[in-house]
């Protein structure tokens, strides 16, 4: 299971950057960043080395932080492969409530990010249709809460 | 005193009622005129009932006899000064001689005992000093008990929290959004109020909630006791809570309580709402007579399971000069906190912004999140701003835009919050 930081942001010039030098300061790559916003605020999802540690250096510095747990997979490059994971969870009553894809450096295949309502039953689903899910350790630094 | 009969404490109402007209006839240029030029003769009064009669004071009456045009004793009989802010205006100026300081230590020890407080407690007031009343009020009332007072006054609240944590404060006073700002530091600094010896509060000085005492009581450990006052009146030490939480007992052998029609301006029955207005009974300096204080409550009907006749009036709503009117609707920042506070995923800090659009006006009111929030997806901010929206409309009846903001966004103050920002007639678009 991966672990993802949720940020939040008010819609206000050099808070983006803020969050980035906050995390930088403490040491903490980030691996993938995606914001989702608003009108009035956004939400930044981020994959970064020890999350629980980025967290407390986030809040330590005002910002308002959850930590949401996320299911990662190696998508099969082919036509069509995206759009088996999604039938296989559709399939199966699981909602995609967002998803994003990045590629890590030097790997062969993109790895999709997707947000469900119950991780652990998606990660069994997948795992039964031999769709392996990548696990943390080979995304991140891990580190305990 | 405070559970004398009712008919004695009226008897003694009446006799200092009768006393304190006829010393400010004679000693206060200002009373004599505006007696005479209402016909008002201070002789004819026989009943309590005949308060209606006599002419209101005002904060202007105060302002236009600054500085010492006000005082009823020759100058040299004033011990001490206290005034009022001046941010709506020209400061007005208040004088104590010293047996006025000795019945406000008094009437403050009554406040901080009818809450549990005793000599053994360790007190630490958070009030500013200085010309503000709250400061020396509380403290003159906290010697007076006999408890171990700890003039810390207002800012450094990380000094605060640690001079409650060396010294083991049981009591601490202060406004009731500075009391929330004190926990939130204490968290900052790793140090959780609720193992410490802290047990007791008394806030006032700003309209607040109970859902608002709620978080106070929770992120302090402790019991939260309102009190009320006015500098204009004595400063705090004016009513005060007992344990029943369930109303402020009015000082009635100090001060006659009488709450008026907002509009029409006279009395109105026991249990209806309008304006706070006060007659002094026991003071020298300046005493005052029929004075509004721009506060809106309402008598609490009945009497109080504690035993005491002393008359409760009911935590203040909110300031007739705190009062919004919004497309014609009259609206108290204090309903907005009772909301929040009711609202779990945000935090009882806010701000709201009044703007004006061609000629309508529109709010906007800035909500924290709370730190604690866990959120993700968009839709569930969206949710969470859905609601607090329909709570907020539905308990002011009137429409307003939500924005939520960071946690600890919004500024805080280490005395009176400042909960509005208007921005009607700056000639925005």
């Amino acid at each position: 299971m991966v672990e993802q930081l949720s940020v939040f942001l008010q819609n206000e010039s050099g808070r983006l950057a803020q969050m980035c030098r906050t995390l930088g300061d403490a040491g903490h790559s980030m691996h993938v960043l995606m914001v989702a916003d608003t009108s009035e605020y956004g939400v930044a999802r981020v994959l970064c080395d020890r999350p629980h540690s980025a967290r407390r250096a986030l809040e330590a510095s005002g910002f308002a932080v959850s930590i949401t747990r996320v299911v990662a997979v190696e998508v099969p490059d082919r036509p069509g492969g995206l759009a088996d994971v999604l039938e296989l969870l559709g399939s199966e009553g699981i909602n995609v409530e967002y998803m994003y894809c990045f590629v890590r450096p030097g790997a062969e295949l993109a790895v999709d990010i997707f947000r469900v309502e119950n991780p652990d039953r998606a990660t069994e689903v997948l795992t039964a249709a031999g769709i392996g899910t990548v696990r943390a350790p080979s995304l991140y630094d891990i580190d305990a809460g | 005193m405070e559970s004398m009969p009712r008919e004695a404490l009226d008897a003694l109402q009446l006799d200092s009622l009768r006393t304190t007209l006829q010393r400010v006839y004679e000693a206060v240029p200002l009373y004599r005129a505006k007696f005479d030029s209402a016909g008002f003769d201070p002789v004819s009064v026989t009943s309590l009932d005949d308060l209606a009669d006599i002419p209101f004071t005002v904060k202007d009456d105060l302002r236009s006899a600054y500085p010492f045009g006000m005082f009823a004793v020759p100058r040299r009989d004033i011990v001490r000064v206290h005034a009022s802010s001046g941010t709506t205006g020209q400061i007005t100026v208040v004088g104590y001689t010293a047996g006025d300081i000795a019945m406000w230590g008094d009437m403050m020890a009554r406040t901080l005992a009818a809450g549990g407080a005793g000599p053994d407690d360790i007190v630490q007031i958070a009030y500013g000093y200085g010309l503000f009343t709250g400061g020396l009020g509380v403290h003159y009332g906290s010697e007076r008990l006999g408890a171990l007072t700890i003039p810390i006054s207002g800012g450094n609240t990380k000094r605060q929290v640690q001079i409650m944590a060396d010294f083991g404060v049981t009591v601490l006073a202060c406004t009731p959004s500075y009391a929330l700002y004190v926990a939130e530091t204490a968290a900052e600094m790793g140090i959780d109020v609720r193992e410490l010896p802290l047990r007791l509060g008394f806030f006032g000085a700003e309209p607040w909630s109970d859902n608002m005492r709620l978080q106070i009581e929770a992120a302090l450990g402790i019991t939260a006791m309102d009190i009320y006052g006015l500098s204009e009146v004595l400063g705090p030490g004016v009513a005060f809570e007992c344990k029943e939480h369930h109303g402020l007992h009015v000082n009635e052998d100090a001060f006659l309580i009488e709450i008026v029609d907002q509009d029409t301006l006279r009395p109105v029955e026991d249990g209806l709402v309008g304006e706070v207005v006060f007659t002094t009974l026991a003071k020298e300096g300046i005493p005052v007579v029929r004075y509004r204080t721009r506060d809106i409550s309402r008598i609490v009907t009945g009497t109080c399971a504690c035993g005491r006749t002393f008359r409760r009036m009911e935590r203040v709503f909110g300031r007739t000069d705190d009062m919004l009117i919004i497309r014609g609707v009259n609206v108290f920042p204090s309903q907005i906190e009772q909301v929040l506070a009711g609202i779990p995923g945000v935090a009882p800090h806010y701000q709201v912004v009044l703007s004006r659009t061609g000629s309508l006006d529109s709010v906007e009111v800035h909500v924290e999140i709370s730190p604690d929030l866990e959120f993700d997806e968009i839709r569930e901010l969206e949710g969470l701003q859905r609601r607090v929206r329909a709570d907020i409309e539905s308990a002011l009846a009137v429409s307003i835009a939500v924005r939520l903001v960071e946690p600890k966004s919004i500024q805080r103050s280490e005395g009176k919050a400042k909960r509005v920002v208007d921005l009607r007639g700056q000639g925005e678009a």
